[in-house]
């Protein structure tokens, strides 16, 4: 995200490494966030075809492939950060339901999301799809509401889920199920849950550098 | 439009008396909610506990038929579990085999090896069963449990358990049922431990699997005690065929008879396995919880502005909890059984029912008018929200109606629970955090009337006059407002919530016993319903370690067959001998072999297998046992006996290695000894644990200790309860921090009470109500100088000075001779001497002219009563007599320019005391710098003083003014006076040192000081007016501060002045207070603060006279100011000291004094803040607001509040106890500074 352009621009050099470190803090905080909730949702996903005692518990997390936590750390780190980036381009920082807990119900409601694609049985996939459809769009009005969120975290899920597909034919990545329109029913709206909730997170964390920003230069 | 009108006014009306309703009636209301929420989680009660551990039900073999899949008839005595046919009968053949007699050629290897042996022929024969009757031919292969594969991640065990066909497994697996392998094997024991994890486990092993008893059980160990090697057969049955299992049951205790067994074979055993939560499916959950604490502390932060956050937190937490249990016990009631597992859906509900709502409803109330009755607030704050909240309402039960229109069961539950949840979330917010909040508010207003009251009981005349009395006498103690006697309670306002809570808990060990009362409840539900054979389990560890053993109740169960023995007689004997082996060799000749007996703990030897022993027997085929159960049939008991001779044929050439030299000899001493040893090692491994988990536990407790305490109270040496004064301003929460050996140094001397003070850091001036001056050395507390009164020479006459000569007993100087003849000294000009905090208000007292007198009298009377040694005081006389004599004539020509200073010098020429009226004053003002002290006097002609500070000898003195002056600044060679006229004076000091000085000086030398004056006593002095602001102010000026080149006068005409010093040139008028002006701070930093009679505090610019920021701080006048470098300090009349920030002018705290000590309070750093209180001070974190010590000044001071406190260089305090100093000098202070 090399994009991210510090908002009030270089008066001085200090201002500018300093907004170099708090971003570098962000896209940290950002990857940590991603890789851990990439682990929690992969485990629910494999959970629903575990039995009782699966052999050994911790083992299990890592039950997918390694590369799939940091890609997914990576992605949201990229999508948390881009989120503020477009809003500073299109004008004003987003301001709606700009608050923590407004934040935190965001991922709950992510993280039950996911909860329910793994654990509700649903009769087929065409429900399933438009149960987590609806739930996704709901996700975003609930929190977002805002146009750039929209079309951004339409984009990204296209791309992610076409990236996912063009892995999967190539047999690099594989699901427990091998059914293959299920894979698709359910992954675009996931996709699209977690970008909302990342970016949401993302513009979370920028208020902070957007709120010292303006006080330093109060105090300049 | 209208319809959406009248509806929104329609429920805003609706709230408004909802609201009402709720202020006016709280106590019925919760206790009515509370009912509600009690009858609605009764339903609750039904549900069972959330445990883990297996379930059992017994039935009778005989008449056992597989239960119906529909439950039907009496269900009180069958669980809803027992449904159906079971995952699979357990039919364990439990074997016992020893070698017997014990012969001494035999090595310990031999006890197990050929019993072990033995379960290959054993297998053959049940594989090869075949049951023939009437209804066809069965054999094993029809019945068993057809198991097709392991589970992938199983690799490893995949030759020892049965991969495909029937599920049944026995010892003889590790050899893959195989005799050669067996007889081949040059080690059983490495083969059978070598799939053992290593280390702690809880879970079923393979040994335990496979031998199907308890690992102690089996004897395969090298010291075995009794030699009997114990294992099972275990099959597990798809279908149950009475016949069958009769027939091989027949067939095996025909062919290996068990003698002396008494096996009941009548029961039949269900166990249920409830799901079971591993560790992968905990962490989803656990994520889900983190995530809902998250959102729940993020959202309580945001309340504000009330009395209590935590408790309306906590509201606002149990309105959400209770209306999810509501919602439950009333689905449950209706019928609707929870089949969601509800501790997963749980955060989500809440998430969805949200905390929203009541952090609306907060808002709203306290963002309504303070000065409405509270009745009408929370009307008010109701009606505003109402229509929000109704319309949120109504979205949400929208999105959920659509959610229950997806058809997925699992969806619709949720959603009616969700519905249910958010109407009765919406009835308690209604009725139970409304009232709470009600209740919360009047609280406020009640704490905040207490707060008011005592500041006005204070001043109830003070305010109408310009000048306030400059010295209220302490305030009396039976006041009227009994609202003094609860400072204590005040104090501890000021402790930081977290702290009090921590006390809170620390005082009631709540946690504890809430954490011990719930422990026992559990222990002691669990053991009544018994989920898990708790009760079995516990009896069988007791039989196990009781003193008898495992080996006393063999023999209590064989002992009736002994042929020919008296069955009583053995009884008596045999519980008490010593089960060797060579003890049952004799008794046992020919006989039944000694160890292998069948005992009742047989019966059900699968209930010491770990709980999880099935279910991870099954889990292998990957068969769950969650939600379903299995039948346990009764074991069919076989006896093999081998004979010594078997046991050598069988013997494998290694074996014997493995001797060792002490088990060839089974004596009674050495056999016991194993078994213990290894029982034993456990129970190391258990407390090493235990150790390491107590240390960890340790560990985290002193970080959390460290975290929440990040003060070292005890430290620097101190320690408790040496000096122990009265109460502690902690005690109520059973905690008191420590008081450290801080000795405060009484300066004792003032007759009257102390109303300036003056300090520059080394040399202490003070003044009492009858004008006397003392200069006290701030180092050692030693009074240095005494400066009396004039006036005193007026009222004692002639007789009176030596009187006061050996009173003082001090340097005291005939003042008239000194001032006159010591004139003018010369010297540097500029002191360096840094302005420091001085919170020290000289404020003005015009109105009480008549206690002046009162003093002067009872001063004049005292003397006598005092010894007169006038020969002890320093004698200066004859010194300032001849410094006078020589000095003379180089004195003349600098007197010429100041009016003044002849008038001085012919009084002091003349030996005659001064006309009474020059001195019939008081002293209003006092400043020290360096060795000179600047007083200020009040009467009708007024003058500014200089003395020599150590010497106390007059040096100069102006009479130019006309009026009082009220206040005074002295930096570096000026002083500026501010007079009660409202105008403003500037006087330059000139020092001139005349050449070829004489050093008359033998006193106290104070070479040593790091500021030190840089004259002597023979200096010249002259004090210059300069310049004379005639109306600086329209009234009169109240505050004069002087630093950094700036000097600033605040007045009644409410605005304030900045000056030049230098040139006496006025910069800025800063015009912003409402009322007059009362206190001012300026320091280096040209900070510039200032206070009102309106309680505002304004922060300006110095530089460009713009006002910074603006805020109101107290009922009542601002009495002091200060700023350090990132907050304001100010204390009102009010007796509140509040901190505010600078930058943003947001009140980060505030502290309540005690009545009367409002405001004495001093900075000493950056961080730490001394204030005042009654008969003590105390210290606090300034950056916190945590309070760190207190310390108490002396019993005597007890009962007064401290008035005044000035901070000095060296980190002493000084403190204005009524007539006497106190000097507290603090070591951890000074540490603190670092």
């Amino acid at each position: 995200p090399g994009e991210a352009v510090p908002p009030r621009q270089g008066s001085y050099n200090a201002a500018i490494a300093d907004q170099t470190a708090n971003l570098a803090i962000r896209g940290l905080l950002l990857f940590l966030i991603g890789v851990f909730l990439a682990l929690v949702l992969n485990l629910l996903q494999v959970q629903r075809n575990v039995t009782l005692f699966p052999p050994d518990g911790f083992a299990s997390i890592f039950s997918s492939a390694w590369w799939v936590p940091p890609c997914c750390g990576t992605a949201s780190a990229v999508i948390g950060l881009l989120y503020p980036c477009i809003d500073r381009l299109l004008g004003e920082p987003h301001k709606f339901k700009r608050e923590w807990s407004s934040v935190m119900r965001c991922v709950a409601v992510f993280v039950g999301i996911n909860h329910a694609s793994a654990k509700v049985d649903f009769a087929n996939n065409v429900q399933l799809s438009l149960t987590l459809a609806a739930l996704s769009i709901g996700l975003w009005w609930t929190f977002d509401r805002s146009c750039s969120g929209l079309g951004l975290g339409f984009a990204i899920a296209f791309l992610a889920t076409l990236t996912t597909q063009l892995l999967v034919y190539n047999g690099l990545f594989q699901y427990t199920s091998p059914d293959f329109l299920y894979v698709r029913s359910w992954l675009p709206c996931i996709f699209f849950a977690g970008v909302i909730t990342m970016g949401s997170i993302g513009r979370q964390l920028a208020m902070y550098e957007y709120k010292v920003v303006q006080e330093k230069t109060h105090q300049d | 439009m209208t319809v959406r009108e009248k509806l929104r006014q329609k429920i805003s009306a609706g709230f408004y008396w909802h609201g009402l309703l709720c202020a006016s009636y709280p106590v019925p209301i919760i206790l009515f909610t509370a009912v509600c929420i009690l009858t609605c989680c009764y339903p609750l009660l039904k549900l069972p506990l959330p445990g883990t551990g297996p379930v059992e039900f017994t039935t009778g073999v005989r008449d056992y038929m597989v239960p119906p899949q529909e439950p039907s008839g009496d269900p009180g005595e069958r669980p809803d579990w027992y449904r159906g046919p079971p995952v699979a009968y357990i039919q364990q053949v439990l074997v016992k085999a020893a070698v017997s007699p014990w012969d001494n050629r035999l090595v310990p290897v031999d006890a197990f090896r050929s019993p072990l042996g033995r379960v290959f022929s054993l297998l053959d024969e049940i594989r090869n069963h075949v049951h023939s009757d009437s209804s066809g031919v069965r054999s094993l292969e029809a019945l068993c449990l057809q198991v097709t594969d392991l589970l992938p991640g199983l690799r490893r065990m995949q030759a020892l358990l049965p991969e495909h066909g029937c599920l049944l497994v026995s010892p003889g697996n590790y050899w893959q049922n195989q005799r050669e392998l067996f007889d081949s094997d040059p080690d059983l024991l490495r083969t059978v431990q070598q799939y053992e994890p290593k280390g702690l486990h809880t879970s079923a092993t393979l040994k335990d699997l496979l031998f199907g008893v308890h690992g102690k059980q089996t004897g395969v160990s090298l010291n075995s005690r009794n030699r009997v090697v114990t294992y099972t057969i275990t099959m597990a049955l798809r279908h149950y065929d009475v016949r069958f299992l009769g027939s091989l049951r027949s067939r095996l205790k025909q062919l290996h008879p068990s003698a002396n067994c008494s096996l009941r074979e009548e029961h039949m055993v269900h166990v249920h396995f409830k799901e079971e939560i591993g560790v992968a499916e905990l962490i989803p959950l656990v994520t889900t919880y983190i995530i809902l604490f998250a959102y729940i502390y993020f959202s309580t932060r945001k309340i504000d502005m009330v009395k209590s956050k935590w408790g309306l937190a906590l509201a606002a937490v149990v309105t959400v909890l209770s209306s999810l249990l509501m919602s439950v016990g009333l689905c449950t009631l209706f019928g609707l059984t929870p089949t969601l597992n509800g501790g997963e859906i749980f955060p989500y509900l809440v998430v969805v029912i949200g905390l929203e709502n009541v952090l609306v409803l907060t808002k709203s109330v306290v963002s309504t008018p303070v000065d409405l009755e509270v009745k009408l607030r929370i009307a008010q704050g109701l009606s505003n929200e109402s229509w929000s909240i109704m319309k949120n309402m109504a979205t949400e039960l929208c999105i959920i109606l659509i959610g229950y229109f997806t058809l997925v069961p699992a969806i619709q539950e949720f959603c009616l629970f969700a519905v249910v949840g958010l109407v009765s979330d919406f009835f308690l917010q209604m009725l139970f955090f409304t009232t709470v909040l009600s209740i919360d508010i009047r609280r406020m207003e009640l704490a905040d009337l207490n707060r008011r009251l005592p500041a006005e009981a204070g001043m109830p005349p003070a305010k109408p006059g310009p000048l306030r009395p400059r010295e209220t006498p302490p305030p009396p103690r039976p006041s009227p407002h009994t609202i003094t006697l609860q400072t204590p309670a005040f104090r501890n306002l000021r402790l930081p919530k977290r702290l009090r809570v921590v006390y809170f808990l620390a005082r009631t060990r709540l946690a504890q016993r809430i954490i011990m009362a719930g422990t026992v409840i559990w222990i002691g539900i669990l053991l009544y319903t018994d989920p898990a054979g708790l009760r079995t389990y516990l009896a069988a560890q007791v039989s196990e370690q009781s003193p008898l053993g495992g080996a006393g109740l063999p023999h209590l169960a064989v002992a009736p067959v002994f042929p020919g023995g008296d069955p009583t007689g053995t009884l008596n004997v045999l519980p008490q001998a010593d089960p060797t082996p060579a003890l049952s060799e004799n008794l046992s000749q020919g006989h039944a072999p000694p160890g292998i007996s069948w005992g009742p703990e047989d019966e059900e030897g699968w209930r010491r297998l770990s709980y999880r022993h099935w279910p991870s027997f099954f889990s292998y085929y990957n068969i769950t046992l969650a939600k379903r159960y299995i039948s346990i049939l009764p074991v069919i008991p076989v006896t093999f006996h081998v004979t010594p001779r078997e046991a050598l044929e069988t013997r494998h050439p290694q074996d014997t290695r493995h001797a060792p030299p002490l088990q060839t000899d089974p004596s009674p001493n050495a056999l016991p000894h194993g078994a213990p040893v290894q029982t034993d090692l456990t129970l190391y491994k258990v407390a090493a644990l235990g150790l390491a988990a107590g240390v960890l536990l340790v560990l985290l407790l002193f970080c959390l200790y460290r975290l929440l305490c990040p003060r070292n109270y005890g430290q620097n040496g101190v320690q408790h309860g040496r000096r122990r004064r009265g109460d502690l301003p902690c005690d109520d929460y059973g905690y008191s921090p420590p008081v450290s050996e801080i000795s405060p140094l009484l300066l004792r001397g003032h007759n009257m009470d102390i109303e300036c003070l003056a300090s520059d850091g080394m040399l202490l001036a003070s003044c009492c109500l009858a004008g006397q001056i003392r200069v006290w050395d701030a180092q050692t507390g030693d009074c240095l100088t005494v400066i009396p009164n004039h006036g005193l020479r007026r009222c004692s006459s002639s007789g009176g000075w030596e009187h006061r000569d050996g009173w003082d007993a001090g340097a005291v100087t005939d003042l008239e001779t000194l001032g006159g003849a010591e004139g003018q000294d010369a010297g540097g000009a500029g002191y360096p001497v840094r302005r420091r905090a001085a919170p020290s208000r000289p404020t003005l007292f015009g109105d009480q002219p008549d206690l002046t007198a009162l003093i002067d009298t009872s001063f004049g009377q005292q003397p006598p009563s005092q010894a007169p040694s006038a020969s002890s005081g320093f004698d200066f006389g004859g010194l300032v007599e001849r410094a006078y004599l020589e000095h003379e004539p180089s004195v003349s020509p600098v007197f010429s320019a100041p009016p003044p200073q002849p008038v001085q010098r012919r009084r002091s020429l003349g030996d005659q005391p001064m006309a009474p009226t020059d001195w019939d004053s008081a002293v209003w003002a006092l400043e020290l710098r360096g060795n000179l002290i600047a007083a200020g006097r009040s009467s009708g002609k007024l003058e500014v003083c200089l003395w020599d500070a150590v010497e106390g000898s007059l040096r100069c003195s102006n009479e130019d003014g006309v009026s009082g002056i009220t206040a005074l600044a002295f930096l570096n060679n000026r002083i500026v006076a501010a007079r009660l006229n409202g105008s403003l004076d500037f006087f330059t000091v000139d020092i001139n040192k005349p050449l070829g000085l004489l050093q008359y000086r033998g006193g106290p030398g104070r070479g040593s000081m790091p500021p030190s004056p840089c004259y002597s006593s023979d200096d010249v002095i002259s004090c210059q007016l300069t310049r004379s602001v005639q109306c600086a102010h329209q009234k009169p000026i109240t505050v004069l501060r002087a630093a950094a080149g700036r000097v600033v006068t605040g007045s009644q005409d409410h605005t304030v002045r900045v000056y030049r010093l230098e040139d006496s040139c006025c910069l800025f008028t800063l015009q912003g207070h409402s009322g007059g002006i009362t206190a001012i701070y300026i320091d280096q930093t040209m900070v510039l603060a200032s206070g009102g009679q309106d309680g505002a505090i304004c922060l300006w610019d110095v530089l460009t006279g713009s006002r910074v920021s603006h805020v109101y701080g107290h009922r009542g006048d601002v009495t002091s100011l200060v700023c350090t470098t990132s907050c304001v300090i100010s204390s009102g009349l009010d007796d509140l000291i509040c901190i505010w920030d600078r930058s943003t002018g947001i009140k980060l705290y505030s502290i309540q004094q005690v009545l009367g000590c409002g405001a004495s309070f001093g900075v000493i750093s950056d961080s730490l803040l001394v204030t005042g209180g009654q008969g003590c001070v105390s210290f606090w974190d300034l950056n916190f607001g945590d309070l760190l010590q207190t310390v108490y000044l002396g019993a005597s001071s007890e009962g007064q509040g401290v008035r005044q406190l000035v901070v000095l260089d060296n980190a002493a305090i000084v403190c204005d106890f009524g007539s006497e100093l106190s000097l507290v000098y603090v070591p951890s202070v000074l540490e603190k500074l670092d």
